[in-house]
Parts: C-alpha cells; sequence; structure tokens
C-alpha cells in the first residue's frame, strides 16, 4: 500500500490532475462570465414578440415577457404553493408610472400575439405598446384603423427623424461653433481690459462688432430651428393600449415603430443588426438608460490611447535607466522594489493623487498662467481625459518598466558586445541594437498596462469621468483635440446605469451589453498590440525576447 | 598627447584635433605609415597585469604582436587568453571591478591612455566572438551597422561596403541575393562569416577572434581558416584557440599561456616542434588541458 502510493506521487499523475483542473477551472470561470454577461446583454436587441394577455378579471395587458420564476415564499399567498410567475415588460410608462410587472400565471386566462400591436420606441417615457387609433395632422385626421393608420404612420416617422437630424446639426455643430466664436471674443475682450496700461479700444471695438454679428447669425439659427421644429410639431397619432385606454403622442416623440409580432424572423435579425449598430453608435437618451453607448466607447479607446502615449516612453525610459545605466547596488534595488509595490498601490489612491497634484496644482498653474480671462471658471484646474490618462499612466508605469527591465535584460549580452566592438557608444548600442530587441517586451508591458487601464474606474471618478457628456473630446471646432474636457467611460457607465439609474431594472440590459462592449474593447486593443507585436517578433526572428 | 585617432607622430604634427571621429583619409595615411614602420610590432604588451576584482587574472604578459600576421593564443580553459583577448580593444571596461596594469601599445601610443576615445580604438581593433552573434536584422544592415554608425547614410556608398566586406569574409556570392533576409535565417558558419564581414566592415587594422570556429563543423571551419590567410594580408589577427591543430594550421606566431601567465611566446613552427618549455610541450602533446 505505502508504496503504491510512492510510486503514485512519483508518477507525477496527481500533479498533472491537478494543475490540469485547476487550468478547467479558472477556464471555466472565464467562459460562464463571459456566457452570463451574453446571454443577459445580447437578448436586448431582439424585437420579441408582444403578448396580449387576458386576465381572470377581464382586464387585458400588453407586453414583451422579461423572465419567469416560481413564487419566492415571500410573495407567497396560500393557494399560490409552488407556482410560477411571468414578468412582464409592459413600458408606456406615462400611463402606468411602471415599466415591468409580475404576473401570476394561474391568473391569465389567455396569451395572444396580435399582429396589429405597435411597438413605438419613443425619446421620452420608454417604450410604448398599444395599437394606433389614428393620425393626425394638426387637428386633420389623415388615417384611422390599424391598417392604414400603420402605412400613413411610417413616412412621417421618417419626416421627423430627418428634421430630428437637422435640428441635432444647427444645434451642435453652428450654434456650437457660434458659441465657441462668441466665448473666444468675448476671453480676449477680457484679456485686453484686465491688461496694465492703455486698453486698445479700437481692438475691442473690433472684438465687440464679431459678437454682435455671431449673435446675428445665432438669431438666424434660432428662427431656423423654429421653423423646423414647428414642422416637427404637427403630426400626432392616437394610440390605445390593451385596455383601450387611449393617448395621443407627438410623431416627433417617436424614434422608430414596429409591429414585432408581425415580423419575420428575417427581419427580426435586421432589426437586431440594426440595434446592435445604434448601440454602438449612437447617444445615450433617458439617463443613460435608452440610446447608445457611443461617446463612453470613444472616451474610453481615447484615455487608453492617450495614456498609451504618455506612458510607454516613460516606462521604457525609466527601465533604461535602472537597467542599463544606473550602478547596480542597494539604491537601484530599492528602487526597483518601490516601483513593484507602487502596482499595488490601490487605484483610489492615485485618483487622489491624480486630483491633487494633477488636477489642482498643475491644473491650476496652467490657468492662472495661460487662461488667466477665463478664471473662476476653470479651463485645466478641473477634471479631464488629460489628467485622467496621466492618473492611469502613473498607475500603469510600474507595469511597463518591470517588463521592459526584463526584456532588457533578456537581451543577449552577445549583441552589446558586438556592436561595442564595431566602435558603437553605449547609447548607440541602445538605441541601434538593444531597445529594437527589446521592443517585444515593451509591447507585452504596453498590453498589460491597457487591459488595467481600460478597466479602472476608481481614479477617473476623481480626476474627470462624467455621467453624461456633451460633446466628445474631439470634435470640429479648433484645436480639435480639447483634452480639457470631460468625458465618459464604460467602466464609469457600467456603475452608473446599474447603480445609479432612476430606472435600475429597464436598465439591467444596458450593464451587461456596455460590460460587454468593454470586454470587446480591451480585447480588440490588446489584439492590436499582440498582431503589432508578433510581426515584430517576426522581425527580429531567433530573439528570445 | 597624441591621440588614436592620430595614429602616428606624422600625423599628429599637423595639428592637435578633437579625437572623436576618425578623418576619412586615415586608412591612406595608414597605408603609408605602415609602410615606413613595416617592421614595428602593431601592438605592444609590457607588464600587463589584470584583476577581476581581487583575483588576479593575468600576471605579466609582455607579448609583440606582429602587424600582418596571425598571432594565436592556445592554453586550458581559464588560462586567461580570452581575457587578454579582450584587453586589447578594451570590452573587459564593461566588467565591473576589472581592472589593468601595465601598457597596451597600438601603433606606438597606450590604449589605456587617458585621452582615449574608447569607441575609435574599437573601430580600429575589431572583434569576432565565440558565439556567432549577428544582430537580429537583415544581412544587410547587420553589414552596414559599423558604417552606418560612423555616419555613412549614402545608400550606393553603403552598399559597396557591404558587397566588399561580404566578399572579404567569403560569404557574397551565398547571400548577394538575398541581402534582405534575416541574419538569423543563416547557417551557423555563415553567421561566423557574417560577424567577420561586419567586423570588416568599419576596415580594422586589427581583428580579434575569441575562438571564432569552437561551434562549427570541420568544413565550416576550414573555410574560416582559409579566410585568415588572405585577411592577413591586409590586417592584424589574433585568435585564440583551443583546439591546437588550428593554431598549427593558421598562426605564423603562438603564446601559450597557463594560470595566467604566458609561458611561451614565438614561433608557431618552433613552439610546436621545439617548444623550451616542459609545460608547453605537456600540453600541446596533449598530456594534460
Amino acid at each position: 500500500m505505502k508504496r503504491w502510493s510512492k510510486k503514485f506521487f512519483a508518477s507525477g499523475d496527481l500533479f498533472v490532475w491537478t494543475s490540469g483542473a485547476g487550468l478547467a477551472i479558472s477556464l471555466l470561470m472565464v467562459i460562464g462570465l463571459l456566457v452570463l454577461i451574453m446571454v443577459n446583454g445580447l437578448g436586448y436587441f431582439w424585437p420579441a414578440n408582444v403578448i396580449e394577455l387576458t386576465l381572470a378579471d377581464g382586464s387585458h395587458m400588453m407586453g414583451q415577457m422579461a423572465g419567469r420564476e416560481v413564487i419566492p415564499e415571500s410573495a407567497q399567498s396560500k393557494n399560490s404553493q409552488g407556482k410560477a410567475r411571468v414578468r412582464i415588460k409592459i413600458g408606456n410608462r406615462d400611463l402606468y408610472g411602471l415599466d415591468f410587472k409580475w404576473i401570476d400565471e394561474d391568473k391569465i386566462v389567455s396569451r395572444m400575439t396580435p399582429p396589429e400591436v405597435v411597438l413605438l420606441e419613443r425619446r421620452e417615457w420608454g417604450n410604448m405598446y398599444g395599437r394606433i387609433k389614428a393620425v393626425f395632422r394638426g387637428d386633420e385626421q389623415i388615417a384611422t384603423g390599424d391598417q392604414a393608420s400603420w402605412r400613413a404612420l411610417l413616412p412621417i416617422l421618417d419626416k421627423a427623424n430627418a428634421l430630428h437630424a437637422q435640428i441635432s446639426r444647427i444645434e451642435r455643430v453652428d450654434i456650437g461653433a457660434i458659441n465657441a466664436d462668441i466665448e473666444r471674443s468675448r476671453l480676449k475682450i477680457r484679456g485686453l481690459e484686465a491688461r496694465s496700461g492703455a486698453t486698445p479700444q479700437g481692438e475691442i471695438q473690433q472684438l465687440k462688432a464679431k459678437i454682435a454679428a455671431a449673435e446675428a447669425r445665432y438669431q438666424e439659427d434660432t428662427r431656423k430651428l423654429e421653423g423646423l421644429n414647428a414642422q416637427l410639431g404637427e403630426a400626432t397619432i392616437l394610440m390605445a393600449d390593451a385596455n383601450g385606454q387611449e393617448k395621443r403622442i407627438p410623431a416627433a416623440q417617436i424614434i422608430r415603430a414596429f409591429r414585432p409580432n408581425d415580423m419575420s424572423a428575417l427581419a427580426k435579425s435586421l432589426t437586431y443588426m440594426a440595434n446592435v449598430w445604434r448601440v454602438l453608435s449612437e447617444e445615450p437618451r433617458e439617463a443613460n438608460t435608452e440610446g447608445g453607448i457611443f461617446p463612453a466607447i470613444f472616451g474610453t479607446v481615447m484615455m487608453v490611447l492617450i495614456m498609451t502615449v504618455v506612458v510607454v516612453p516613460f516606462g521604457v525610459i525609466a527601465a533604461l535607466y535602472l537597467r542599463e545605466y544606473a550602478t547596480q547596488g542597494v539604491v537601484v534595488r530599492l528602487v526597483r522594489i518601490a516601483v513593484n509595490n507602487l502596482a499595488g498601490v490601490p487605484s483610489i489612491v492615485f485618483g487622489v493623487f491624480g486630483l491633487g497634484f494633477f488636477v489642482y496644482a498643475i491644473g491650476g498653474t496652467i490657468d492662472t498662467l495661460f487662461f488667466p480671462e477665463t478664471l473662476p471658471t476653470p479651463t485645466f484646474g478641473t477634471g479631464g481625459i488629460l489628467w485622467a490618462s496621466l492618473t492611469l499612466a502613473l498607475l500603469t508605469v510600474p507595469v511597463v518598466i518591470v517588463t521592459t527591465e526584463e526584456g532588457l535584460a533578456a537581451v543577449p549580452r552577445d549583441y552589446r558586445e558586438a556592436s561595442l566592438g564595431l566602435g558603437a557608444t553605449k547609447f548607440e548600442t541602445i538605441w541601434g541594437v538593444v531597445l529594437p530587441s527589446a521592443v517585444p517586451a515593451i509591447l507585452t508591458g504596453l498590453i498589460l498596462a491597457m487591459a488595467r487601464a481600460a478597466g479602472e474606474v476608481a481614479p477617473l471618478m476623481l480626476t474627470g469621468v462624467v455621467k453624461l457628456a456633451p460633446t466628445l473630446p474631439v470634435d470640429w471646432q479648433w484645436p480639435f483635440f480639447h483634452l480639457d474636457r470631460k468625458f465618459m467611460h464604460l467602466g464609469f457607465h457600467i456603475y452608473d446605469v446599474g447603480f445609479q439609474s432612476p430606472n435600475v431594472e429597464a436598465a439591467k440590459p444596458m450593464v451587461y451589453i456596455t460590460t460587454l462592449v468593454l470586454i470587446l474593447v480591451v480585447v480588440l486593443l490588446n489584439l492590436v498590440a499582440i498582431s503589432l507585436r508578433t510581426r515584430l517578433r517576426k522581425k527580429y526572428a531567433g530573439s528570445s525576447v | 598627447m597624441p591621440t588614436l585617432s592620430e595614429p602616428n607622430t606624422e600625423i599628429n604634427s599637423r595639428g592637435a584635433q578633437s579625437p572623436v571621429r576618425i578623418p576619412v583619409t586615415r586608412r591612406a595615411e595608414d597605408a603609408a605609415s605602415k609602410a615606413s614602420r613595416e617592421d614595428d610590432p602593431k601592438m605592444v604588451l609590457r607588464d600587463v597585469n589584470f584583476f577581476y576584482g581581487k583575483s588576479q587574472a593575468l600576471f605579466t604578459v609582455n607579448i609583440d604582436i606582429p602587424p600582418n600576421q596571425v598571432t594565436a593564443f592556445i592554453g586550458p580553459s581559464g588560462c586567461g587568453k580570452s581575457t587578454l583577448l579582450r584587453c586589447l580593444n578594451r570590452l573587459n571596461d564593461l566588467i565591473e571591478g576589472a581592472r589593468l596594469d601595465g601598457r597596451i601599445l597600438l601603433d606606438g601610443q597606450d590604449i589605456y591612455g587617458p585621452r582615449v576615445d574608447v569607441t575609435d580604438l574599437r573601430k580600429r581593433v575589431g572583434m569576432v566572438f565565440q558565439k556567432s552573434n549577428p544582430f537580429p536584422k537583415p544581412i544587410f544592415d547587420n553589414v552596414a551597422y559599423g558604417p552606418r554608425l560612423q555616419g555613412v547614410t549614402d545608400r550606393g556608398m553603403l552598399s559597396d561596403v557591404v558587397e566588399e566586406s561580404l566578399r572579404g569574409a567569403g560569404l557574397w556570392e551565398e547571400v548577394k541575393d538575398r541581402l534582405h533576409h534575416s541574419a538569423q535565417s543563416l547557417s551557423g558558419g555563415q553567421q561566423q562569416r557574417l560577424c567577420i564581414a561586419r567586423s570588416l566592415a568599419v576596415k580594422p587594422e586589427v581583428l580579434l577572434m575569441d575562438e571564432p570556429c569552437s561551434a562549427l563543423d570541420p568544413i565550416a571551419t576550414g573555410k574560416i581558416e582559409e579566410l585568415l590567410f588572405t585577411l592577413k594580408k591586409d590586417l592584424t589577427v589574433v585568435i585564440v584557440t583551443h583546439n591546437m591543430q588550428q593554431a598549427a594550421r593558421v598562426s605564423d606566431l603562438t603564446g601559450f599561456f597557463l594560470m595566467g601567465e604566458l609561458i611561451e611566446f614565438g614561433d608557431t613552427k618552433q613552439i610546436f616542434t621545439t617548444p623550451r618549455d616542459r609545460r608547453t610541450e605537456d600540453y600541446i602533446t596533449g598530456r594534460f588541458g
């Protein structure tokens, strides 16, 4: 027996099985995580059928199925032992004040999916489920009945959406530019006035004229907007819910209308794709619970890129000094330990540092030196994408230093000696031979840094992330990159939508979708870096790094 | 004070120049000076003691290395022959705690002198290592590395130097169609000849070879040995080898080292046929080592 167990241990089978099991468990957990997120998130895009329920008390109810469960004990009455209940997304928040409702299954008399039921996606109040009674232009009724109204509705919606696009372009681009012009001129005037000595009246007059001209353009644009808004307000539709309660809705409020029960699987699939695209490309609506997450994706990617641009040179230079130039001794060893430990400091600590150092100290100084005319409104002296990126660069620089150092150490001594033997200086050797060979290792550090940075939220909350940023950090207004602007971030978006939202239940799919997108963004950024590394490795084929 | 970039007094008399970069005309002037002092030793070692920290690796070595000849250092492992070789182009400077006493002269000038530019020295005294170590770059860039360091950027000039050097190393015919392939795709022997070509591209006056054939098969070894005969027409070769047949075949002069001491130095034929020292005889007849 003893001999057998000894043999078993010596054979290493146990070890193989244990390590294999460890790997399997890790993989299962990762896959489980992804599957959970995908199952919860991806269903959101599917235009599910709208079911109409007839309940035991004779009332009707309409909505999309959102879940089913055995009635928990706490909610059980005497005769509902072990029975199930379903959760229906009933929408029509303006009518009922609720988005979801639990219905016990034994109270349901019948379920139907009538083809004429319409799902309206609205700019406010969430979805509406019901039947179209009639379509009006002003007071004039232009269509009535399900079929005719539906046909009349579609062109109206197309026109309304086109008008909306036009309006938002004027608001964003034209009026945005005018505002920027006015602000610039105003600041110049303030700057001139604040300067000691004689104020150049001529210049001020010129600027004032400029402001007046801009304001005239603004009036013109406002008139244009009024015209467009009037056009928008013309059409309304009359809807009736499952119980016949009527509600008039302006067409301007409607984004899209479907009849999910009347759609083929192919049409649903196309709608599914369109929905995915909309989430990826649009801006959020209704306190972020609806609409897209494009600004958050943009903000995340841009922040990571800025961080990369900062962290790589910094980390590489520091590692070069530590490994190549510094005399290896107690001090260097201490520095190395400190750098390694820096990677373990809680991220919120970096956030506090970023706020105190970057935002207040550096940003405040920049404001007093370069933007005195805007004070007390801060320009750089408040959270912004630059400061957030710098804070994250600080957070991830140890990773880059450590991996770069390892890469430098792995460059064979032969290369250095060969280069020095050819009459290269130490710098020429590092630049010409050592660094190129260490590039793959540097990229490995970069990959790790990006993965860490893209998932970090806590320090961002102190240094520039916001729940809703009205503008992207990049736009058509000079100087195009606005590094002082606040930005949106996927990680913070998850927290905000999931836990700070007024309508947590409705926002749940959004949380999973945002999570999925965040994972995808990180994976994509890493894939780019990895493919770059593979190409470089091939270029330096045979290098062991 | 003469400096290395102005290798002899005739040139030095042109006035004090900065010692950083070699003038382009140096080669011609060198040739002239070489001709006039044909019999002077290229390198002279006087009372060289070398220490790694506290342990002494070389004990009072005195050698005259003649120009345009192959000088071989032989001896058992750890006898200090490689250390001595690396002293000749100051590659030992990189080792912390290493220290050298005595003088090593190149064309009469102390290479450990205070105003010597080490990079200039290493351009004049090239090195080929035991393990072939081409850079992880294309073949062309490997050979062009040295000239580029000297500031040559003209593509045509670089191509000429690369071709000349590869021909010099007997590799041109084998690689001329794939100059832009990775150097790592070459065989071991080709890689070593590429390293020689890389050294030749800097146009050194002395070429140090540290067991250049120890990792190569007999055919590749044969090619490199042949190469030595052509190389010594233009430059001075110092080779360290474990292989006594090789030393006997290729070298004109041989030094035998034991425990950091130069036991015997002289004409190769004499060392291998009638060694004066008993320890040399023991070693070359294979009684120890």
